[in-house]
């Protein structure tokens, strides 16, 4: 039971998920995940232990949906991404908590900036990933994006992958 | 008719059933003094909806919330009576109450230290002898609002002593409040998890498009893809039901059969062999309680409405309770909660949870849409003073009257234009 990766290791793929989410490569971005891989993200201001089966979130999308949501966000009638917005999408204070290749946690803070119409909102939080090392390569297994505001008034809608 | 409609003030809203038209001024939607109207004509003196009975299930449980352009404090006190307060110290007017929500036997201003009891008494302040006896006999209490009330858990308030009891105002909604009720044998309850956010757009245009069935199929097409994508079928609705409904004082439904599965008891696909059998059993229990023909009108048929002026109940794939307030003419805040009966079984609340999120939400496959919807428009009233006028014509003159016309919004501008038409008050 042994942990082959580095914080370095993390970072590295964190920053690829960031380039790829900032260049809406979409189908890219969902390769860095294992089948059956979920997304969520909580309310706004939830505790780390929030459940979607006990709690209504934003997303909570099981593997099917995930898939359904980069479809969805590579149409001309996702209006609310048509034009695309802007995204830039910051990751800091990665740690590698602790696990095994087969299974192990990893957190970081993030400030995502999304613009559309010269509005430019702001999403800012913490995400907790669940992820595997498996032939040679870091997957994602889980990631929970957590907003750390009241709510989102000033954002209105998580329409990206933030 | 032929008046010229360009840079016309008056009136907002011209029908004519003659020719069978109905148009809105825009200027409805942009106007600062016309908010200012609002605020007294319409949210000072209207039932609002302030929270369900589940929020505060215990003596001393308490929330706060913005509710009609004031802040609530709303408290259960310790006979398990429910009251709503002004959040603000009658000393110098600061929040009584910092959280959202939790627990107290007693709420202490921060400002000076004045402690009020949960029915709003003043029990406590430093220097009380410094009081002359006039400023001992109670008028230092927290203020209630005027009218506090609830129907079927519903709690609403309204500023004004003088409305009508709130069942005279919710009047024929009624009737869509129990069927959404009666789902469960013992209690509903709000399932954690408030949804609060915003957006640059008038209020009335979310009162519109939360019973607007014409724009599902252009405005939601991704959502629809998805459905048939997780073996879902369009048109698969088991009634044919598809009419609007003046329910009076400016509410009104529209009651249909839709393609997605209820968590009540209209399975789909993805439900599996559990969750069809999970559905026949709750609608045979429901048809033991009903029968029949109210049984499957609670299983099958989805309603949307809008109780005037800004609470939605929409009875969809899941249940959805939202009500909104305008803090600048385009500009409003969002709350929304979900609705599920305390006696589900897990997995239906799983089903029920996980079918919320497929079209609504802020991270739904379809909220956002309308959202993105709603501020075009508002985008595009800034083109008022060479294109002024909305159109909610749809389905005037014709025979019948179907779910997709828009004949529910003309009943809310109706009543919004006999509103600000009254008087000054």
């Amino acid at each position: 039971m042994t942990l082959s990766v580095t914080r370095a290791d993390v970072e590295d793929l964190l920053y690829l998920e960031a380039s790829l989410l900032d260049a809406w490569k979409l189908d890219e971005w969902l390769d860095l995940f294992e089948q059956g891989a979920s997304y969520w993200v909580p309310p706004a201001g939830s505790s780390d232990d929030v459940e979607p089966s006990t709690t209504l979130f934003y997303i909570a999308d099981d593997w099917f949906r995930l898939t359904e949501r980069v479809k969805r966000l590579g149409k001309r009638t996702a209006h609310v991404e048509f034009p695309k917005s802007r995204c830039r999408h910051m990751v800091t204070n990665v740690r590698l908590v602790n696990g095994t290749d087969e299974a192990f946690y990893a957190t970081s803070n993030f400030v995502t900036y999304r613009t559309k119409a010269s509005v430019t909102e702001t999403y800012l939080g913490h995400h907790i990933y669940t992820m595997a090392f498996v032939d040679r390569a870091i997957r994602i297994r889980h990631k929970i994006s957590f907003l750390d505001t009241d709510d989102i008034y000033d954002q209105g809608k998580v329409s990206i992958i933030i | 008719m032929n008046i010229p409609l360009q840079n016309l003030a008056e009136p907002y809203v011209l029908e004519d059933n003659d020719r069978g038209t109905f148009r809105v001024n825009r200027r409805a939607f942009v106007d600062p003094a016309v908010l200012a109207q609002e605020r007294s004509k319409i949210f000072d003196c209207s039932w609002l909806y302030l929270a369900h009975e589940s929020e505060l299930s215990k003596p001393g449980d308490f929330l706060t919330r913005a509710v009609g352009g004031r802040e609530l404090l709303f408290v259960r006190d310790n006979d398990g009576v429910p009251r709503a307060f002004y959040n603000t110290c009658p000393h110098r007017g600061a929040l009584v109450c910092r959280e959202k929500r939790g627990k107290e036997k007693l709420f202490t201003c921060m400002y000076h230290a004045w402690t009020f009891d949960l029915q709003g008494k003043l029990v406590q302040r430093p220097e009380a002898e410094r009081y002359s006896a006039a400023a001992q006999d109670g008028m230092h209490d927290l203020v209630p609002v005027a009218q506090l009330d609830d129907y079927r858990g519903l709690y609403f308030v309204n500023f004004d002593p003088d409305s009508a009891d709130l069942v005279t105002y919710l009047a024929g909604t009624t009737e869509y409040i129990d069927l959404t009720m009666d789902h469960s044998e013992v209690a509903m309850e709000i399932v954690q998890g408030d949804q609060e956010y915003g957006f640059q757009a008038n209020w009335k245009l979310l009162a519109e498009n939360s019973f607007d069935s014409y724009h599902g199929l252009p405005t939601h097409a991704t959502y629809f893809d998805y459905i048939m994508a997780a073996g879902g079928q369009l048109g698969e609705s088991l009634t044919g039901l598809s009419e609007p409904k003046d329910l009076g004082n400016g509410h009104a439904v529209i009651e249909y059969g839709a393609p997605w599965g209820r968590p009540i008891a209209k399975p789909v696909a993805a439900w599996g062999e559990e969750g069809a059998k999970e559905c026949a059993a709750i609608l045979a229990r429901l048809t033991e309680r009903f029968g029949k023909e109210r049984a499957e009108r609670i299983a099958y048929n989805n309603f949307n409405m809008v109780i005037f002026p800004n609470f939605v109940i929409n009875n969809i794939m899941a249940i959805t309770l939202r009500t909104f307030f305008p803090d600048l003419p385009d500009r409003q805040r969002v709350k929304a909660w979900t609705l599920a009966p305390v006696d589900e079984s897990e997995a239906m609340r799983e089903r029920r949870l996980y079918n919320f999120l497929e079209f609504l939400g802020p991270g739904g496959f379809a909220t956002p849409d309308d959202c993105e919807a709603l501020k075009l428009c508002q985008q595009g009233y800034s083109n008022l003073a060479g294109a002024g006028w909305n159109d909610i014509s749809k389905g005037m003159g014709q025979s019948e009257t179907i779910s997709n016309d828009e004949e529910q919004m003309r009943i809310f501008w109706r009543e919004w234009d006999r509103r600000m038409a009254a008087a000054e008050r």
